[in-house]
């Protein structure tokens, strides 16, 4: 069948401006999205870019806004969206081509919160032990791709990009939670700044936009308390 | 085109889990940079599912030398005994080394890590299957990915980020350095290094079903390939009997692994018939083989009796949420199926290349089939042929090549950066490569020679004709069929003319490098008359170690590639036939 895409373009060196362009695109209700874009830089616009690598939901590069939420290009068939499907990049990073934007400051923001293990004691010959109950305590933020989607859905941080956001969080989570961990008051010293945990709002958005169903908000909660109850 | 010069000591070429294991182990010791096309965390080996196998013992009795004993087994004896010994021997510490960076793997009780069984890996050589694989539920590619970035992260590691490497400049044998494409901008950059390491990954999109990222596109190999370095075992490409069905995404053995099972179109546990013994958890290449051959006999389901179940309805939904949670995930989102109520339509997707830049133990680069070691140049993970698989690898044994070869790469950059000098690259080292990009810009763009146009033909050439059976006919059509592809590519032309994420420009290179591991792919399949592994040939069904128990090496020679051999590096494990 064929499908209307309306896409939103930008071209630093020739359309400062940008501009919706139309595309008309034969396809099956099981194609991603993705597909779809493929067809249109494969077979008729070469100069459309985005950025895709594994195409299946897990290396996180193609995170877009499709009929006005977040969502990976990979993810989604056509057939959840309806026609026309509407598609723009992710918002509050600096367009820099099409549905291209800079990561940069999203990894930036990432990188602050100390995203490894610290734990300064000599850990032995083996591995150290953890219940499976205090790997489950923090299971569910391990499953981070930083693809941006709840990040860049994030009212606060539209307006605020000082804001670390919640993918930031989000692994500073997958630490703090984390029984071998040893660096909680440091990343909760950062968390409870002026640009930490305490500017979320609670609006929901990022836990809806995560493709990997991870409770963002849930977790934005759980820093929250556990600053409150470190300091 | 604006050109941009950088001195390092060592450039890392690639930041999935062998670049970044190596970046850990060279940074330290050198002005370092890890140069990538991609952000380190998109990289595939995130998209590893089922576990990293290690005689831990954390289950049941093990022990390393059972594992080398499975992984030579499963390599239908081709593998180089020497580098399975290090490999299965250095796997425990790897592991351990893993969990200490932060690496959260799933848990016994006893808190100790979790293991698991896995296609091909036996306790005390072939009794009955191990629990070795260790994992993190079903994404224990993406934890290494994601400790090892978080490690890089922690040390301060300097990354080039979307930046494609496109050239290795060697001058009297001796490496100068890198030339790389910046893909947000346009502008080459000149690395003046003196060691590199390519760890650029596979190229399982010479095929139109694959597990692999579009990214996969051989480049480490295509360059140095181009350069008159060889590539080691072509032939030898592993086919995963469970991709989905059409789309080729990875439903991991695993889940066979936690106790799932493949069935035929009447609901018949066909393995049974094909490996009496560990029937589902056979390794891959019988597996995908008996898919293969389940569907040519009329036993395949579905309108065009072209695919098989994949059944994890006895299992248990609290098993499937917990062990296999994100694979039920994809059969979910794609396939539109509750997998713990109904079975999965799977066949066999390109997935994995065993051969590549042939290396040393050390992750040496060869110059030949001597082995002759090409000084400065490194190369690790599936880019790279050490030979830890010989004609089919074990799953979770590329996890675990990624991390012992990684780091062997690391250590072997220290090694030649301390014991030499830096030297310089000359300012028009990058001259060549800006006059083939400026050629591409200026031609004007035509659909017969489209980028797309090209490219698929040669994926649905190759699934047609070079995939899991192969025959002297199949072999020598598509020979012919990439003659003319190679002619077609002469004249490629791009629609995109712009400077700034120009990635229709960068799948117009990687087409150069899909075309190159064809080429050595099928020349390599065409002259090894024997069937080993995952190599199939329908006209020589039997093993033939009188003649083939050897490595081949093809060397680029116009449009297809000149073979030599290297004898196999045998040990205690003597060749036998491989039953399961």
């Amino acid at each position: 069948m064929d499908i209307n895409l309306k896409i939103l373009r930008y071209d630093p060196e020739s359309d400062r401006k940008g501009h919706w362009e139309n595309y008309i695109v034969d396809a099956e209700p099981e194609e991603r999205i993705l597909d779809l874009l493929h067809k249109i830089k494969w077979f008729e616009d070469g100069s459309l870019s985005f950025r895709r690598s594994c195409a299946h939901g897990v290396c996180g590069s193609d995170a877009m806004v499709i009929n006005g939420e977040n969502m990976l290009a990979c993810q989604v068939l056509v057939k959840e969206v309806g026609n026309p499907i509407k598609i723009e990049p992710i918002r509050g990073l600096p367009v820099v081509k099409d549905l291209i934007v800079d990561m940069e400051p999203f990894f930036d923001s990432y990188k602050k919160v100390m995203p490894y293990l610290i734990n300064e004691k000599e850990p032995g010959d083996r591995e150290r032990l953890q219940s499976p109950e205090d790997r489950d305590k923090f299971e569910d933020t391990t499953k981070c791709i930083l693809c941006a989607a709840c990040t860049t859905s994030c009212p606060v941080f539209w307006t605020a990009d000082t804001y670390v956001g919640p993918a930031a969080i989000v692994n500073a989570h997958r630490f703090v939670f984390d029984s071998r961990d040893e660096g909680t008051k440091q990343r909760l010293e950062i968390l409870k700044d002026v640009n930490g945990a305490f500017r979320c709002r609670t609006a929901f958005n990022c836990t809806s936009a995560c493709p990997r169903g991870i409770q963002v908000t849930k977790a934005i909660e759980d820093i929250k308390r556990e600053t409150l109850l470190n300091s | 085109m604006k050109i941009v010069k950088h001195s390092f000591d060592g450039v890392i070429v690639g930041a999935g889990g062998a670049g970044l294991r190596a970046a850990i182990e060279a940074a330290p010791h050198m002005k370092l940079a890890v140069i990538t096309k991609l952000y380190p965390t998109r990289s595939h080996t995130g998209a590893a599912q089922g576990g990293m196998s290690a005689a831990l013992a954390n289950v049941e009795e093990d022990n390393w030398n059972w594992h080398a004993f499975d992984t030579v087994k499963g390599s239908d004896y081709l593998a180089d005994q020497p580098a399975v010994d290090i490999l299965c021997k250095e796997a425990i510490d790897a592991v351990i080394e893993l969990e200490h960076w932060g690496l959260p793997f799933s848990r016994l009780d006893n808190g100790k890590i979790a293991q698991r069984r896995f296609g091909g890996h036996t306790v005390k050589e072939g009794e009955s299957p191990a629990f070795r694989a260790c994992y993190a539920a079903d994404r224990t590619g993406h934890m290494i990915l994601q400790t090892l970035y978080q490690k890089c992260v922690s040390m301060g590691v300097t990354f080039f980020d979307e930046f494609q490497v496109l050239d290795i400049k060697i001058e009297d044998g001796i490496c100068q350095g890198v030339i790389a494409y910046e893909l947000a901008t346009g502008d080459i950059h000149i690395f003046e290094t003196r060691a590199v390491t390519f760890a650029t990954g596979g190229f399982g999109k010479i095929f139109k079903v694959s597990s692999n990222a579009h990214s996969l596109t051989g480049d480490g190999p295509g360059i140095l390939y181009q350069k008159g370095i060889p590539l080691e075992d072509m032939e030898f490409y592993q086919f995963h009997p469970t991709g989905i069905y059409r789309l080729g995404i990875l439903l991991s053995e695993a889940a066979r692994g936690e106790g799932g099972i493949l069935r035929n179109k009447d609901g018949e546990r066909f393995m049974e018939r094909y490996a009496p013994s560990i029937k589902d958890l056979a390794p891959r290449d019988m597996v995908s083989r008996a898919i293969a051959t389940e569907i040519s006999e009329g036993n395949g389901a579905g309108p065009d009796s072209d695919y098989v179940y994949l059944d994890l309805t006895h299992l248990g939904a609290e098993t499937i949420k917990k062990k296999l949670p994100d694979i039920t995930d994809f059969v979910r989102t794609y396939v539109k199926i509750e997998p713990i109520e109904e079975p999965i339509p799977v066949q066999p997707t390109a997935h994995y290349a065993m051969g590549g830049i042939p290396t040393d133990v050390y992750s040496r680069v060869l110059s030949d089939e001597k082995g002759t070691v090409l000084p400065g140049v490194y190369a690790a993970g599936e880019a790279a042929c050490v030979s830890v698989h010989g004609a089919n690898r074990l799953g979770t044994n590329s996890l675990l090549d990624i991390v012992v070869f990684g780091k062997r790469a690391g250590q072997s950059m220290v090694d030649y950066v301390t014991q030499t000098k830096p030297n310089s690259i000359s300012d028009s080292a990058s001259d060549d490569l800006s006059k083939k990009i400026q050629n591409l810009i200026d031609k004007e763009h035509t659909d017969e020679f489209s980028v797309a146009n090209i490219r698929k033909d040669l994926q649905e050439s190759m699934e047609e004709n070079a995939k899991i059976f192969r025959t002297k006919e199949t072999l020598e059509k598509q020979t012919e069929i990439l003659e003319e592809l190679r002619d077609r590519y002469e004249n490629v032309t791009i629609f995109d003319k712009s400077k700034v994420h120009n990635s229709e420009l960068v799948e117009a290179i990687e087409l150069d490098y899909l075309l190159d591991m064809s080429e050595a792919t099928v020349a390599s399949a065409l002259a090894r008359n024997e069937s080993r592994g995952a190599h199939s040939r329908q006209d020589f069904p039997d093993r033939d170690d009188t003649n083939f128990m050897k490595h081949s090496f093809a060397f680029k020679k116009d449009n297809t590639a000149n073979l030599k051999y290297k004898d196999v590096e045998l040990g205690k494990y003597e060749p036998m036939e491989r039953k399961y």
